[in-house]
């Protein structure tokens, strides 16, 4: 608009003005750019040509038949595990930060909150290492339900199988989503909360009719990312329960370790990926989508 | 009157209640934690005994013995991670500032690449780039396993370096520019001190990432490197729980002490302003 308005050549300097800055804007991050693309998108796209070429070069899909052959149990597994994990994460989440937002007793409220967050930053290799400890026959899970009267010492077992990777993922991600989740609560308007309330409206009703709606957003993006990080978790199937079935990490490893068998494992890889791409699709588009208005 | 106590329950009873769930709440946090100390500090444990038959440090002097490979660990692991942030912060506060201040074209496509590394599975890519690096020679070495920290924590970086950048008030900008200031004295000495303590918060969450990693680790760094996660794991599968526990243990302490003060770091405007 303003353009039309200047002479010829001031219009030229400005639009010279705004190439250099956008020339810049790129320089910028090229570098960064390049490092993601060299040591990120660059062995991603070998896994996937990997994944289709025989040992001849050309184009197969034995890798898939094989891999279908040996994993598909370890396949329905990892699915099911990471998706029980999902589920109980979101809900431990909803409960620690809606009591967090509408919790009336203010004591309760600050113990949760400083409760809550411990595992936070602990890594997924040491969190696997704790319930290692933690599940076993002779772990302090075990010795507290038999000391309570609320399990019979003949009856005890470990946990370390499908039951300890679940109870290991919620333990260290449900911290991280209700994190995000009471943050974005905290944020909201309080006006329609209070108006629920002085009309009478029962907590649990606030947070399902009115809080929950609204934060559904970053929900879902705490849910996701924790979906596909689980996804592709190597230390805790490993050390939790290693033997099938188990989550197809070990199996990539295995391949790898054992057999030097990187067509195979590239073809598992490219399996999780497919699994990581429903939720990833949500995700970038969610997060691309609040990007775009600030541009 | 008994409809507002139903829908209210207050008094004894609803105390009563929420201590046992707080109670539960903080077992369930802290059980497993305090099997861990409680490991770190066994001489002897074996079932059925509800708690170790003897405590005491030797496996503490194992681990801390000049000649114990723990020591070397924790060297080569906060060497790696030290790298790490210099590497991700030199590229990551240039392209923070851009995301944040400058105008991009493609700047969709650009914020779709810094999502990608936390979007999609890592393991693909740790196998592969292992297999190139063993190729060109950089399997088992410092650099590579740096390259492969990198790339994953720069992302981070980029993202609090942005919103940090995004968080400064840009009529300060105006002013310094305004009284005469050029574009770099302005950066320096207004800019990049407002938007310090988020760079700091994005410089410790690459360090601990670093610290903390295992896969990569696992894949590239092998047979030479072995930083304190792989020496963990390596000892709890070698069936030694002390050591793991101790190494755990170690572990454990800045993570913990980051939860601690992370809000000092991260302030509530530039959490505001992740992913923006």
């Amino acid at each position: 608009m303003t353009n039309s308005k200047v002479g010829p050549g001031r219009a030229g300097a400005a639009r010279r003005a705004d190439r250099w800055r956008r020339l810049t804007g790129l320089a910028l991050v090229a570098p960064a750019l390049l490092v993601v693309a060299l040591f990120f998108v660059l062995p991603l796209g070998l896994s996937a040509i990997g994944a289709f070429r025989a040992a001849d070069g050309r184009f197969t899909l034995a890798h898939f038949e094989k891999s279908l052959d040996l994993y598909t149990n370890d396949l329905v597994f990892t699915v099911a595990i990471v998706a029980a994990s999902t589920v109980l994460i979101a809900l431990v989440a909803i409960a620690i930060a809606g009591y967090l937002t509408l919790g009336e007793n203010r004591r309760a409220v600050a113990v949760l909150r400083w409760l809550y967050r411990w595992p936070l930053f602990i890594p997924f290799v040491v969190a696997g290492q704790v319930m290692r400890t933690f599940l076993a026959k002779n772990g302090l899970l075990n010795h507290v339900l038999i000391g309570t009267g609320l399990l019979d010492p003949l009856a005890a077992q470990s946990v370390l199988d499908w039951r300890g990777i679940v109870i290991a993922f919620v333990w260290k991600q449900a911290p991280f989503v209700t994190l995000l989740l009471a943050g974005a609560m905290a944020s909201l308007d309080r006006t329609h909360v209070e108006a629920a309330r002085n009309l009478g409206a029962p907590r649990w009703r606030v947070l399902g009719g009115i809080v929950l709606p609204q934060v559904r957003g970053t929900l879902l993006v705490g849910l996701v990312l924790s979906f596909v990080t689980m996804l592709s978790v190597l230390s805790v199937p490993l050390m939790i329960n290693p033997n099938s079935p188990t989550m197809v990490t070990v199996d990539v490893a295995y391949r790898i370790n054992t057999h030097g068998d990187y067509a195979v494992a590239n073809a598992l890889c490219l399996i999780c990926l497919l699994f990581a791409a429903v939720g990833a699709a949500f995700y970038l588009r969610h997060a691309v989508a609040k990007a775009e208005p600030a541009a | 009157m008994t409809s507002v106590a139903l829908a209210r329950p207050s008094g004894l009873p609803a105390a009563m209640v929420r201590a046992v769930l707080l109670a539960l709440f903080a077992f369930a946090i802290f059980g497993p934690l305090l099997n861990l100390v409680l490991w770190a500090f066994a001489e002897k444990w074996y079932f059925p005994s509800k708690l170790p038959l003897e405590y005491g440090l030797a496996f503490w002097r194992r681990v801390f013995a000049p000649r114990g490979n723990a020591l070397g660990s924790l060297g080569t692991s906060v060497w790696i991670a030290l790298l790490t942030v210099a590497l991700s912060l030199a590229v990551a506060v240039p392209a923070g500032y851009a995301l944040a201040r400058l105008r991009l074209p493609w700047r969709g496509l650009i914020l779709l690449a810094f999502l990608l590394p936390q979007a999609v599975p890592n393991l693909p890519v740790y196998v592969n780039i292992a297999r190139v690096f063993y190729q060109i020679g950089l399997a088992g070495t410092v650099t590579g396993v740096v390259l492969v920290h990198a790339s994953h924590g720069l992302v981070l970086a980029v993202w609090i370096a942005s919103a940090a950048f995004a968080a400064v008030d840009d009529s300060l900008e105006e002013a310094a520019r305004n009284l005469g200031a050029s574009a770099w004295a302005c950066f320096r000495t207004v800019t990049l001190p407002l938007a310090g303590p988020g760079l700091m918060a994005s410089a410790i969450f690459v360090f601990l990432e670093s610290l903390d990693e295992f896969t990569g680790t696992f894949f590239v760094g092998v047979p030479d490197i072995t930083t304190l996660p792989l020496l963990m794991f390596n000892a709890s599968m070698g069936g030694n729980y002390q050591i793991a526990s101790i190494t755990a243990l170690l572990l454990l302490l800045p993570s913990i002490g980051f939860m601690l003060v992370v809000e000092r770091f991260l302030k509530a405007d530039v959490l505001a302003m992740v992913g923006r």
